[in-house]
């Protein structure tokens, strides 16, 4: 992202793809890549962004639209021909190779002198914290260091672009978070491009640059994390992202950026989004954590009156659940400190937002 | 307290012990069926092969004077004539042709001049042979008075021998005790023949299974299913009828030949039945379902993402193939080969239906010497060295290839 080509390094133009000549998996995908970006492909399982992924590798045949890397379609060109690193779910390390021979297997194949490959498998072994382990099976090492391996694997014939399809998928919760960091800090050394496969949102909010959200074969939305959580622009993706209260109302009024919202407990000032309407119905999204119960120190917009039912402890924070008069749950998350309020059964309590965390979706 | 005490101790092991015999009861049916099945009976095939007392029993006293024979003359007028006094009693009580059968193996031609000198002692009387015997037997054929006849007895005598296994190379004792070259040549290119046919049969089920076996692997289960019956198929069906139906297609007169002979191809029928290649066919048939299946066993636990892993670092689909696929599916490959392979070897029903003479192999040898010549000691030799050679082979396979390597599912 350094210095932003005017030319784009990857482009997508109205991919499609059917399996079955009826039904599109895919449905006109566009999106632009640029060189040394980190992109996620985020959705439910069967949303289509695995389709992306392996017509991107060539795997499966483009039904229509283009997929091209700088400028040049990569269509018709074969799998072995596109050089393209990828990172498996399964890891597909071997078996039957040492480590160090699968990271020299994309350099052997690429016809290299036997002291290069032992110099760059070398290298790379290193990069990725394995240098005493070139010698073992890929069934000798665990989860975190077969990823590793596999990392190393497709970024050692320095690919122009490298695929990862939910490579974190297989491990624990801690490990996980490990190879996140790692993955994140080999991207920011060595610069490449990565497309991110994956149906995990922490993962994509805490490694991505940009992050397109997929379902039912369409982008809902292709931003940076920050604006995909705080800005999101339809219900679905308001709901696919985090966590998410939704309030049902009708819109009474909007002004500019803004609208009024009737509520049977009020009314509530939010933001707008796409295709709202005065008069028409609407569902105002508030996250857990942009809501304050009252009394509190925070400067607030709008109040809603709610019936408390339970609240869990979760450790570092706590979840109250609240009740609407309509019977909408609405959960609230605050931070595990003196603040936090103890309530009776069904008492009532006074919850609390701003303006810019609200944003009304149309129905 | 962390340590046992003597009564805990005792518990643990009186549970060891009850849990070590429940797993033993589970497995005494099989044990004992082998040890009846196979263990007893490969044992006494084996004791068979050397184990030859008939001669022995038959003329105990006669062998036990030509010990001290030198072998090179005619031996000493008492041993004649106790031979010629053998010679009535046997006569007499009808095993005269079992002894002229196992001498006439030792040396050929004897069969017809013991049964003569048989003949014609038998009415011989008892007084005058024990007086007059050894002139009597030499009177009754000059093949009396030749030292090899002689040494032939007393070869045919020893209880334990391994003739019958030098007969099964192709190879006998000569009149000097050393071991020569049999004039005919028969069962060391028989044992190459079958070898050879396995191997042919081996190659043909791999080249026909390994891709149809990939195929399933990649399939839909649906698909995988469907075909599955159709390799299952010859499992379902006796193994005679699909022979007569290979019969039936492959006869001067059957589908094959009158097809070639419509399509104005060929003139007149071609033999396609009764020879090598009718064998070989079949069998390939009737063996494949031990190809298919180990191989489809192991082809459906590689993941596709490998061969695409390889192909996405840049190698051709046969590199990949070749580098990646082949060798993790070689665990099926080598299980399958194997089965085929020793199955194959030692297989008897198909030749023996549609070999003709050209196809036989080494089984129907085996079986030809148990019911035709009864010559059950050098059946018991040849199948004791087909036995030696399938281990043999399995050593060599686990040398090369490794046992450890072998996945049947």
């Amino acid at each position: 992202m350094k210095d932003t080509k005017a030319e784009t390094f990857l482009r997508f133009d109205n991919v499609k793809k059917s399996y079955d000549q009826e039904n599109l998996v895919v449905k006109g995908f566009d999106m632009d890549v640029q060189e040394g970006e980190f992109i996620t492909l985020l959705g439910p399982s069967g949303s289509g962004k695995t389709t992306v992924l392996m017509m991107l590798a060539g795997f499966e045949s483009v039904t229509s639209g283009d997929i091209a890397i700088n400028g040049k379609s990569i269509n018709k060109t074969a799998p072995n021909k596109r050089n393209i690193g990828m990172v498996f779910q399964n890891y597909a390390l071997f078996p039957h190779m040492t480590v160090a021979e699968n990271l020299a297997y994309p350099l052997a194949v690429r016809k290299m002198s036997k002291a290069d490959i032992k110099e760059r498998v070398a290298e790379y072994l290193a990069l990725v914290e394995l240098s005493a382990f070139g010698d073992r099976r890929p069934g000798q090492l665990s989860g975190g260091q077969r990823q590793r391996v596999a990392l190393a694997r497709a970024m050692i014939f320095q690919p122009t672009l490298i695929l990862m399809d939910e490579p974190l998928g297989a491990l624990d919760k801690n490990l996980r978070e490990q190879m996140q960091f790692e993955i994140t800090r080999l991207h920011k050394q060595i610069g490449f491009t990565v497309i991110y496969v994956t149906h995990d949102q922490t993962e994509a909010l805490s490694m991505s640059d940009r992050i397109a959200v997929f379902n039912d074969g369409v982008v809902q939305q292709c931003a940076p994390p920050a604006e995909l959580y705080e800005r999101p622009v339809n219900a679905f993706v308001a709901e696919f992202i985090g966590e998410n209260n939704f309030v049902q109302g009708k819109v009474s009024q909007i002004e500019g950026d803004l609208a009024k919202v009737e509520t049977d407990t009020g009314t509530i000032t939010t933001q707008t989004s796409e295709g709202l309407t005065e008069g028409a119905q609407c569902r105002v999204s508030i996250r857990p954590e942009k809501l304050f119960i009252h009394p509190t120190t925070h400067a607030h917009d709008n109040a809603l009156t709610a019936t408390f039912v339970t609240r869990i402890y979760v450790g570092d924070f706590i979840r109250y659940y609240f009740r609407l008069p309509d019977g909408t749950d609405i959960i609230v998350k605050v931070l595990n400190d003196l603040s936090a309020p103890e309530f009776e059964d069904g008492a009532t309590a006074q919850l609390l937002s701003l303006t810019k965390d609200c944003i009304a979706f149309a129905n | 307290m962390s340590s046992l005490s003597s009564q805990d101790a005792a518990n643990a092991r009186r549970q060891m012990r009850r849990r070590r015999l429940q797993a033993f009861l589970f497995v005494v049916p099989l044990l004992l069926f082998i040890l009846f099945a196979f263990v007893a009976p490969i044992t006494t095939m084996l004791f068979r092969s050397v184990y030859n007392p008939t001669v022995a029993e038959l003329v105990p006293e006669t062998l036990t004077m030509l010990e001290d024979w030198d072998g090179e003359t005619l031996p000493d007028p008492a041993v004649v004539t106790r031979m010629a006094i053998d010679m009535k009693r046997m006569a007499g009580n009808r095993t005269s042709g079992r002894f002229a059968d196992e001498i006439n193996r030792a040396l050929p031609g004897m069969s017809s001049v013991i049964k003569s000198t048989a003949r014609g002692l038998r009415r011989a009387d008892d007084a005058e042979l024990a007086a007059n015997g050894a002139e009597m037997l030499l009177a009754e054929n000059d093949r009396w008075a030749k030292p090899a006849t002689w040494r032939a007895i007393r070869s045919a005598g020893q209880v334990y021998t391994s003739s019958y296994y030098l007969t099964a190379v192709d190879l006998e004792y000569d009149a000097e005790g050393e071991i020569i070259m049999r004039d005919t040549q028969i069962y060391k290119q028989l044992y190459t023949k079958t070898l050879k046919m396995a191997l042919i049969i081996t190659g043909l089920t791999m080249l026909l299974g390994y891709p149809l076996a990939f195929y399933m692997s990649q399939a839909s289960p649906a698909t995988a299913n469907f075909l599955m019956v159709f390799v299952l198929l010859p499992f379902w069906t006796s193994l005679l009828v699909r022979t007569t139906a290979w019969i039936a297609l492959l006869q001067a007169g059957g589908v094959v030949n009158s097809t070639l002979i419509w399509a104005g191809l060929i003139n007149e029928p071609i033999e396609l039945l009764y020879n090598e290649f009718s064998t070989i066919l079949a069998m390939t048939h009737i063996l494949l379902p031990f190809m298919v299946l180990p191989l489809y066993a192991v082809m459906r636990g590689i993941d596709s993402s490998f061969m695409r892993a390889a192909i996405s670092m840049g190698s051709n689909p046969i590199g990949a193939w070749y580098k990646i696929y082949l060798p993790m599916s070689l665990p099926g490959l080598s299980a399958g080969a194997l089965l085929v392979f020793i199955i194959s070897v030692g297989y008897y029903i198909t030749p023996a239906l549609v070999g003709g003479t050209d196809g036989q192999m080494i089984s129907n040898i085996i079986a030809f010497h148990m019911q035709v010549s009864n010559n059950w000691e050098l059946a018991a030799a040849l199948g004791s060295l087909l036995l030696i050679l399938i281990l043999v082979l399995y050593w060599l396979f686990d040398r090369f290839v490794g046992t450890d390597n072998l996945k049947l599912g």
